[in-house]
């Protein structure tokens, strides 16, 4: 498969905020990446420090073609996110991408589900199609949806369920997502989050008749497909790599 | 400088393969090239080392396959590959119209199968064969030929026996004895010589008190492994007279020429493709400049050039 067209640049720190405890939210001025990257697609983050050989793979959560900037959002999980979190406004990483292949971007009024850090690759998506999604997103509690205010300008409707029953409805995105297929007329459902999330909602979606596409995420090393850090087993028994072949996997692709 | 002086600088021979850099890439950091075509130059590349190739597909180790060190990375890959007809029938005809030189690293889990992959490999499309004897990922095959000097000169007699094209035998560091290895594989018809495979290492999560790798162990490369790779390169390279392509390591121009000095002919960029995957071009211009700043010709006016303090008498 021939990969999209990708670029190394060195991108500045325009922002970065904490948007809840040890999520961060950082916008990069990154022209060139900013004017490729589809929704779903990658970038690997390289911190200049000298502490790490390994880049950080992160997806893109908005772009501003505009202004040539596009935004992440990231947990501190590792010593790599946390030094990442301690850069300020005029610093530099260099950024490789756009990686990967993305979502479908063919749907008229596709269902996003999302939890978790899987919000932020979701979000691209929202963006790209202005006006088109509703967004079902599944947390914790109240705190874990401040996701709500980032989707708000892009979509139409937002659910929420929280798993202690703090905000919206009480449960799991699983929970509602039956009903919630049933009142509205969707074309496609994209879904990225925790593993049994995503496990779950596309069962669901196949029993509603519903296309069904889900990004995953593993360690990789160069987001290329050279180095096979983040090769799965698919359904047929071919191997696939995330970074190359992915993020964006049909569900019926990659779950049983 | 002009891109003419450049490659006057750089270019090399080694066994009779024309070389536009001495610059190569390490098996398994750079897959089979066209990755990283978008990103640099793949003519300009001295070759290009394809990952691991074993006779049947193998699917690799399950679980964690990568971790991140001080100054390097762990990998236990397990040498996933699609099998050598498959490279033979469609990776190949992709990747040939790049221009570079492609030499094929492979893997065997008995003598015979070194010795059929070499046979396969006998084509014009290929420049040279690397035989690796020294994966440290694998449980057959792989590092039991690698450190033990009688296993290593079997495999190398065989290999050497199926093809006409030039040998390079891949040296595990995690020998005692580095040099023995080296003479054994030279005697038993080695072309040339390249190390260091990775230091098998390990990492544990002291959250869950359990090892990060899926394979428990893993293999260890970056700068942290480069004084390790330089001095046996530089031990090894007074022991033979084949060519040696020393690893291990190098992030930049003066990393590779601490190899040259220790008497590499040319050297690999491995876990630097990851950091940066400009490194092959990059590297190579900083090579070009050095080369110039110290009045020298060409690359191989550097090799072996260690000067080492005078004895007290």
């Amino acid at each position: 498969m021939i990969l999209p067209e990708k670029v190394t640049e060195a991108a500045s720190v325009i922002a970065q905020q904490e948007v809840a405890p040890d999520v961060f939210r950082m916008e990069l001025s990154s022209p060139a990446i900013t004017e490729l990257a589809k929704p779903g697609q990658f970038v690997q983050v390289r911190i200049l420090n000298g502490d790490h050989i390994l880049r950080r793979p992160l997806g893109i959560a908005e772009c501003d073609r505009t202004r040539g900037t596009f935004s992440l959002f990231y947990r501190i999980v590792g010593s790599g996110t946390r030094d990442l979190s301690l850069l300020v406004h005029g610093e530099n990483v260099n950024v490789l991408g756009p990686l990967g292949h993305g979502f479908d971007v063919s749907f008229q009024h596709p269902l996003l589900v999302g939890g978790g850090m899987g919000l932020s690759p979701l979000l691209s998506y929202a963006q790209a199609k202005r006006g088109a999604c509703d967004i079902l997103m599944g947390g914790k509690n109240a705190g874990e949806l401040f996701w709500q205010s980032f989707y708000a300008p892009y979509v139409e409707k937002t659910i929420l369920t929280t798993d202690d029953g703090s905000l919206g409805s009480h449960g799991f995105t699983t929970t509602v997502f039956p009903d919630i297929v049933k009142q509205e007329t969707y074309d496609g459902v994209l879904v990225c989050g925790p593993e049994i999330m995503m496990r779950g909602i596309a069962r669901l979606a196949k029993a509603a008749g519903l296309p069904c596409q889900v990004s995953l995420e593993k360690r990789m090393a160069c987001g290329l497909g050279a180095c096979l850090s983040c090769s799965i087993d698919t359904v047929n028994g071919a191997r696939k790599k995330v970074c190359k072949d992915g993020p964006v996997f049909w569900a019926e692709e990659v779950f049983a | 400088m002009t891109d003419a002086r450049e490659a006057a600088l750089l270019a090399t021979e080694l066994c009779g393969i024309k070389m536009q850099t001495p610059i190569l890439t390490g098996s398994g950091t750079f897959g089979f090239g066209e990755e990283f075509a978008d990103l640099t130059d793949l003519s300009r590349i001295g070759g290009v080392v394809v990952k691991g190739t074993t006779l049947k597909p193998r699917r690799g180790n399950d679980g964690v396959r990568i971790a991140e060190t001080p100054a390097g990375m762990l990998n236990c890959i397990g040498l996933e590959n699609p099998g050598i007809e498959v490279f033979l029938q469609k990776t190949l005809p992709r990747i040939r119209p790049y221009g570079m030189n492609i030499i094929v690293n492979v893997s065997g889990g008995s003598v015979e199968e070194y010795g059929l992959l070499a046979q396969k490999l006998d084509i014009p499309e290929i420049a040279a064969i690397e035989v690796n004897i020294s994966c440290p990922n694998v449980k057959e095959g792989g590092i039991v030929f690698g450190t033990d000097p009688d296993a290593a000169a079997a495999v190398t007699k065989e290999v050497k026996a199926h093809t006409k094209k030039p040998v390079i035998v891949k040296l595990s560091p995690n020998v005692t004895d580095i040099v023995a290895m080296a003479k054994a594989v030279e005697a038993a018809g080695a072309d040339m010589i390249s190390l260091i495979n990775t230091l098998l290492g390990m990492q544990i999560d002291t959250k869950t008190w359990k090892p990060v790798l899926g394979n428990i162990t893993g293999g260890l490369s970056g700068p942290c492994v480069k004084p390790v790779a330089v001095r046996m390169v530089w031990q090894v390279a007074q022991a033979v007279q084949v060519p040696i392509i020393g690893m291990g390591g190098i992030m930049t121009a003066e990393d590779a020429v601490e190899f040259f000095l220790a008497g590499a002919s040319a050297i690999a960029v491995g876990t630097a493709n990851f950091t940066d995957p400009t490194s092959t071009a990059r590297i190579a211009s900083e090579l070009a400049a050095y080369l110039e700043q110290h009045h020298l010709e060409n690359i191989r006016d550097l090799v072996g050039r260690l000067e080492l303090p005078a004895k007290e008498e």
